[in-house]
């Protein structure tokens, strides 16, 4: 495999705790603005691997590269690279939308201006103009998971990850967000994304299955589905979690 | 730089929406050293006594009048014999009993002396002692107007003659020497309890999740905690010194910016205190439960309310780590003496010394991980 068009890479990526083996020897790589869907069952390993991918935990033993740098050795150089969104909403409930996309530009190191100009391209982008001044806590979950995609991406990463970013999301707001994911796609972003919806499994270019700590396999759908001789990925999942 | 003011930005934004938490910032401490300096007193005002009087004579009720004329004593009634007055002191209606003997004022006159009993209840130690004082005072002067008006000529006034002067507190006056203490503890719970909620309340909301995938720097993050409110504590220490010099009439005799200094200095240790015990919890709740640990042993044994130098060696010992000593000491020296920034800079240097560590320590414990 050419390391080039890799933006992530894990080679027997292991993460204990304690007895218990939550990543049992991960292999595998992202391309370079591919849209990865990191699939499995609740309690699969999935949040514990997008954790030691992002730099908010470290791998027992293994390693992963990411954006070209080791996510052990340099945590903080990874971290400048990615956006992260996590399943549980992380804005800031008693900031206005301006004032929480001021915040995390700010702390990436955007300039000013650059900031605001950004904020005015995603709020028309999402249609949100008039929320701007608007306290997060009073906007409805769907807006905010888009709001918290927008900030994710707000620095331009090199690879953004979701986890389960559409929990909780009426079938609209979803469709809304896979556009948004594409296009940040299109825009050269790699998307790192776990999710419990298997309509939107088919919605990536690659995916991995993972079960019990153990990526069980790993393909573009339409590869899955003819190696397991299904026709949706719902079945493909439903053979390998169990 | 720039991202210390980003977060320093965000956590005004929030302390000044959040409509609950600013009357607990800045009108609480008030309320608190109005309520506090006028209440927490020592001094001994008001002893109820009751007499049981043997003699019933010219000379015993002069004594008696000595002590009901006196401020210290309020005289609660007059008991007819030793059983009464016993029931009084286990009834709590009196404090304190003045028996005078039968024939009082005939062994006065004939023998040239004569005794009086006071019982005096003694549950608090140091409050018995004082009341003995002064009772023991007033029986001395009573002694004293006898000899002169029974042997005028034979009275040559005392040998040797105490004339105490009283230096940066002439009138002996309690509040005084308390709100300077009071004042420092205010500062110190509302930094110690607003650093330690605030950085365990992002770790509740899940906030801190997302911060934790910022390249964000370690120190950057403690910092932009820290910073605001040190501001907020400063302008609460700046109105509790307002309060002071206007109400109870206590200016700062020495330079205020010396005391500003040092105030931030001190408000580094509490404020790094709180937000490493920030990162050591989970919950609002464990902060607020370790923090109210060290609190109680910080004021309690912070010279305040006892002084250090009655202390047994051991806490003398404990003391010495214990920031709100340091800062109520120079506090006072400030306040009341007009001290110098060389009269205490080994205690100044000490807290110097102790912020650093405490910052480093809080800086180190905070994990960008989750």
């Amino acid at each position: 495999m050419k390391q080039g068009g890799q933006i992530i890479t894990v080679t027997d990526l292991v993460k204990k705790f304690g007895q218990f083996t939550a990543n049992d020897k991960l292999n595998f790589s992202v391309k370079k603005g591919e849209i990865f869907g990191f699939l499995g069952a609740n309690g699969a390993g999935k949040t514990t691997a997008i954790k030691i991918l992002s730099g908010l935990s470290k791998p027992s033993s293994g390693t992963a590269i990411v954006a070209g740098f080791d996510v052990k050795k340099y945590p903080d150089k990874v971290k400048k690279n990615i956006g992260y969104m996590s399943q549980r909403f992380s804005l800031y409930d008693d900031m206005t939308v301006k004032e929480n996309f001021r915040f995390y530009g700010g702390i990436y190191g955007m300039k000013r201006k650059e900031i605001k100009e950004k904020t005015a391209l995603f709020l028309k982008k999402l249609d949100m103009e008039d929320y701007r001044n608007m306290l997060l806590k009073k906007i409805p979950l769907g807006w905010k998971q888009k709001l918290a995609f927008s900030v994710a991406i707000l620095h331009n990463p090199k690879i953004v990850f979701l986890d389960e970013p559409t929990g909780g999301v009426d079938p609209i707001t979803r469709r809304q967000f896979w556009e948004l994911i594409y296009e940040s796609a299109s825009g050269g972003t790699t998307v790192f994304v776990t999710t419990h919806y298997m309509d939107e499994a088919e919605y990536c270019e690659r995916v991995s299955i993972m079960s019990e700590g153990r990526i069980e396999a790993i393909g573009t759908p339409a590869q899955l589905k003819e190696k397991y001789q299904v026709k949706t990925m719902d079945e493909v999942f439903i053979k390998i979690a169990r | 730089m720039r991202t210390i003011l980003y977060i320093l930005q965000k956590e005004f934004i929030q302390i000044f929406r959040d409509k609950a938490i600013l009357p607990i910032i800045f009108v609480m401490p008030v309320f608190q050293l109005l309520i506090l300096s006028y209440a927490a007193t020592f001094e001994i005002k008001n002893t109820r006594f009751i007499t049981l009087d043997h003699d019933n004579s010219v000379q015993s009720k002069k004594l008696i009048a000595k002590f009901r004329g006196s401020s210290f004593f309020s005289f609660s009634g007059q008991a007819v014999n030793y059983a009464e007055a016993e029931q009084a002191l286990k009834n709590n209606l009196t404090d304190q009993v003045l028996i005078i003997e039968p024939d009082f004022e005939k062994k006065l006159k004939l023998e040239k002396t004569a005794s009086v009993q006071l019982i005096t209840n003694a549950i608090n130690g140091s409050a018995a002692s004082l009341m003995n004082a002064y009772a023991t005072s007033i029986v001395t002067d009573f002694n004293k107007e006898i000899i002169v008006e029974q042997m005028p000529q034979k009275f040559l006034g005392m040998p040797i003659q105490v004339k105490p002067v009283y230096w940066y507190n002439p009138e002996l006056d309690y509040i005084t020497f308390m709100v300077p203490g009071i004042l420092v503890l205010l500062v110190t719970i509302i930094a110690m309890f607003l650093s330690g909620m605030n950085l365990v309340k992002e770790k509740e909301v899940g906030t801190i999740e997302q911060i934790n995938v910022t390249p964000i720097k370690k120190y950057q993050f403690i910092a932009g905690k820290l910073i605001p409110f040190w501001v907020i504590a400063n302008i609460d220490l700046g109105i509790g010194l307002l309060v002071a010099r206007f109400v109870f009439q206590i200016p700062v005799e020495g330079n205020i910016f010396l005391l500003f200094s040092v105030a931030s200095v001190y408000l580094v240790v509490v404020l790094s205190f709180g937000l490493f015990i920030s990162t050591l919890t989970n919950t609002m709740q464990q902060s607020m439960f370790i923090s109210w640990f060290f609190l109680v042993i910080f004021i309690l044994m912070s010279g305040l309310f006892t002084p250090i130098e009655s202390m047994p060696d051991w806490a003398q010992f404990l003391v010495k780590f214990n920031p709100v000593a340091y800062f109520i000491k120079i506090n006072r020296m400030i306040m009341l003496k007009g001290s110098g920034f060389f009269d205490f800079q080994k205690e100044f240097w000490l807290l110097v010394l102790y912020a650093i560590a405490m910052f480093s320590f809080s800086t180190f414990r905070y994990r960008k991980t989750a």
